[in-house]
C-alpha cells in the first residue's frame, strides 16, 4: 500500500514486524526515506538518522518542549511520537523555517529581543510560538480565557504566557521570548508568513 | 524501550481483529502517555496498533441535543469545538487546563481516558507498587504522598487519576461507547474508571478485546453555567493537586440542579454525589455549599503529606460554587 514494508494482512489493516522497516517522511518540503525500527521516536529520527540536529532533546519525556516541531502546522512534541506514525504528514523543523537565507519573522524577532541565552530551548520555543499563533488564529481559547464560549479576540501577555507554558527556558529568557512573540503579533506580518 | 510490532489500523474491524492476534498488544493514540511509559519500561507491549487514522474522528450533534466525540479526536479539537464551548464550557476548560498546547494537539479523547497515574512510585521500577507489580506492596503509603488520594483509596494503592478532561466528563454524566468483535456496549462514565481495592492494576472496566469508539455527552441545559477550577503547584503545565468541575442551576435562590466532580483526589475522577444530594432544593448560599462540601469530605482520609488536600478540596468546592451562583445572578 505504501513504500513501507507493510504487508496487507486483510481486514483492512496493514501490519509490520518489529524489525527495521523503510519509511518515508516529508520534512521541510523534502522527502526522506529511512530504515528504522518502530520504537524510534520522531525526535531521534530527525537527529540521529537524518542529521537534523536543530531540534533538541531536553527531557525526552514531554516535560520541557525543547523537541517541538510542526506537524501539518500543529506544534507537536517529537520525543513522544514514533517516527513511523508521521508518514504522510508534513513535518517542519527549525531548519525549514527560513526561506532563501532570510530568517522567519519569528526567528528574526527572537534575535531582536534576545529571546534566548544559551539557545538550547530556542528551536522548540520558535516552532511552538509559530504553532501557538496558528492556534490563536483558529479561535482556540486557553486556560486563562475568561469565557471559553465567547471568541478570543486579543492575545494578551497573560494569554501568551499560558499558551507558551509547554516550553521551559532554564536561562529564564521568558521576557525576551514574550517580547519577540508580541512583536510578531503586532507587526502585521501576514498570517501566511507566520504560519508558513 | 523494548522493540514491538507496529501496525496502522484503517478500519475499526481491522483494529479489533489485530488486537486479538497478539497476546500483549495495545492501541496507540497520540502516544503522549504510552510512549513515555514504554520508554520507562513500565509498559512493555509486543505490538502497537495505531488507531489515529481510523475513518471517524469527528464531533457531532446527537438527536437528543447531546454530542458525540469520536475517540480519535484530539484534545485541542474538542476544546475548540463550537458545540463544546457553547454547551459544555466546563469540558473545554478542563482540557485547556491540562498538559501543554503541544500535548493537547497530540493526545486523543480515548487515550485521555486510558492514561495512567503519575504516582512517583509507579514510575520508579525500584519501588514497590501494586499497580505495576501486583502483590509487591505500596511505597506511597508511608512514603512521599503529597500528590496522592484522599478519597476511595485502599491499603493496596493511593494513586490518583491524572486527567482533567475526565473530571468534566464525570460531572457531565458522559457515556463511553466501546466495540469488540462481539458487538457494542455503553459504559456510564462513572463506571468506567475503577477504585483500587485490592486490584489496583485493574484501572478501567474496558475489557481486553474492546476499543473505545466515542464519548457521548447527554443534553444538560445548565451546563452552560459550568466551571473548571484547578489548583496546582505552578500556574500552568502541572497536574492537579485538587480540581473541581461543576455546573449549577438555580431558580429563585434555590438549587434546582448541580453537578460536581473532583480531580486529583482519587483513583478515578470523583463524582461528588453526596455534595449534590446535600444541595438539591437548598438555598444557594455559602453555608449550603460548605455543608455540601463537608458531606463529601467527611469520608476523606489523608496520608500525612497530602492531609492538606482535604481542606484544599473543601475551599475549592465552595469557591467554585459561589462563583457559579454569582454567574447565575443568584445568591
Amino acid at each position: 500500500m505504501t513504500e513501507l514494508d507493510f504487508a496487507r494482512v486483510g481486514d483492512g489493516m496493514v501490519s509490520s514486524s518489529s524489525t527495521a522497516q523503510t519509511i518515508k517522511l516529508q520534512i521541510n518540503g523534502a522527502a526522506h526515506t529511512l530504515r528504522i525500527e518502530p520504537r524510534v521516536s520522531l525526535l531521534d529520527a530527525l537527529r540521529e538518522y537524518l542529521g537534523l540536529t536543530g531540534t533538541k532533546k531536553g527531557c525526552n519525556q514531554g516535560a520541557c518542549g525543547a523537541c517541538t516541531v510542526l506537524v501539518d502546522g500543529e506544534r507537536t512534541l517529537s520525543c513522544l511520537g514514533l517516527a513511523v506514525q508521521y508518514e504522510g504528514a508534513e513535518i517542519r523543523t527549525i531548519e525549514g523555517l527560513s526561506v532563501d537565507g532570510a530568517l522567519h519573522p519569528m526567528q528574526a524577532a527572537f534575535v531582536e529581543h534576545d529571546g534566548f541565552q544559551c539557545g538550547y530551548c530556542t528551536p522548540g520555543q520558535i516552532c511552538s510560538a509559530i504553532g501557538m499563533i496558528r492556534e490563536f488564529n483558529s479561535g482556540l481559547p486557553s486556560a486563562v480565557t475568561d469565557d471559553v464560549s465567547a471568541s478570543v479576540v486579543e492575545l494578551s501577555d497573560e494569554e501568551i504566557k499560558e499558551r507558551m507554558s509547554g516550553n521551559l527556558c532554564r536561562c529564564g529568557a521568558y521576557v525576551g521570548i514574550c517580547d519577540a512573540i508580541r512583536e510578531v503579533l503586532d507587526s502585521k506580518v501576514s498570517q501566511f508568513e507566520v504560519a508558513r | 524501550m523494548n522493540n514491538f510490532a507496529y501496525s496502522r489500523a484503517e478500519t475499526v474491524e481491522g483494529a479489533i481483529s489485530l488486537l486479538s492476534r497478539h497476546a500483549n498488544a495495545k492501541f496507540l493514540g497520540g502516544g503522549t502517555n504510552l510512549v513515555d511509559l514504554m520508554r520507562e519500561n513500565i509498559e512493555q507491549p509486543d505490538a502497537l496498533i495505531d488507531i489515529t487514522r481510523l475513518p471517524s474522528a469527528g464531533i457531532n450533534e446527537l438527536p437528543d441535543g447531546g454530542i458525540s466525540i469520536d475517540a480519535a479526536v484530539r484534545n485541542s479539537a474538542v476544546a475548540n469545538h463550537r458545540l463544546v464551548r457553547e454547551r459544555y464550557p466546563v469540558l473545554s476548560q478542563a482540557i485547556l487546563f491540562g498538559a501543554s498546547g503541544q500535548i493537547r494537539n497530540m493526545a486523543t479523547t480515548g487515550g485521555n481516558l486510558m492514561q495512567r497515574t503519575r504516582c512517583y512510585y509507579f514510575y520508579d521500577e525500584s519501588s514497590h507498587c501494586n499497580k505495576r507489580t501486583p502483590g509487591s506492596g505500596c511505597d506511597a503509603i508511608g512514603g512521599f504522598n503529597r500528590i496522592h488520594a484522599i478519597l476511595g483509596a485502599s491499603d493496596s494503592c493511593i494513586a490518583t487519576h491524572p486527567s482533567d478532561m475526565c473530571v468534566a466528563l464525570a460531572a457531565l454524566d458522559a457515556t463511553v461507547h466501546v466495540q469488540s468483535a462481539g458487538g457494542e456496549r455503553t459504559i456510564p462514565f462513572n463506571a468506567f474508571h475503577q477504585l483500587p481495592g485490592n486490584t489496583p492494576h485493574v484501572e478501567t472496566s474496558l475489557r481486553p478485546d474492546e476499543l473505545i469508539m466515542a464519548i457521548h455527552l447527554p443534553p444538560l441545559a445548565f451546563a452552560k453555567t459550568s466551571r473548571y477550577r484547578k489548583v496546582r503547584d505552578r500556574a500552568s503545565y502541572a497536574f492537579a493537586l485538587v480540581s473541581v468541575a461543576a455546573a449549577l442551576d438555580t431558580e429563585g435562590g434555590a438549587i434546582r440542579g448541580i453537578r460536581l466532580a473532583l480531580g486529583g483526589v482519587a483513583h478515578k475522577p470523583w463524582r461528588a454525589y453526596k455534595t449534590e444530594s446535600a444541595m438539591i432544593g437548598a438555598r444557594a448560599t455559602r453555608e449550603t455549599f460548605e455543608r455540601a462540601a463537608e458531606a463529601e469530605l467527611s469520608d476523606a482520609r489523608g496520608f500525612v503529606h497530602n492531609n492538606f488536600k482535604i481542606e484544599l478540596a473543601r475551599r475549592t468546592m465552595v469557591s467554585v460554587l459561589v462563583e457559579l451562583a454569582d454567574a447565575g445572578g443568584v445568591r
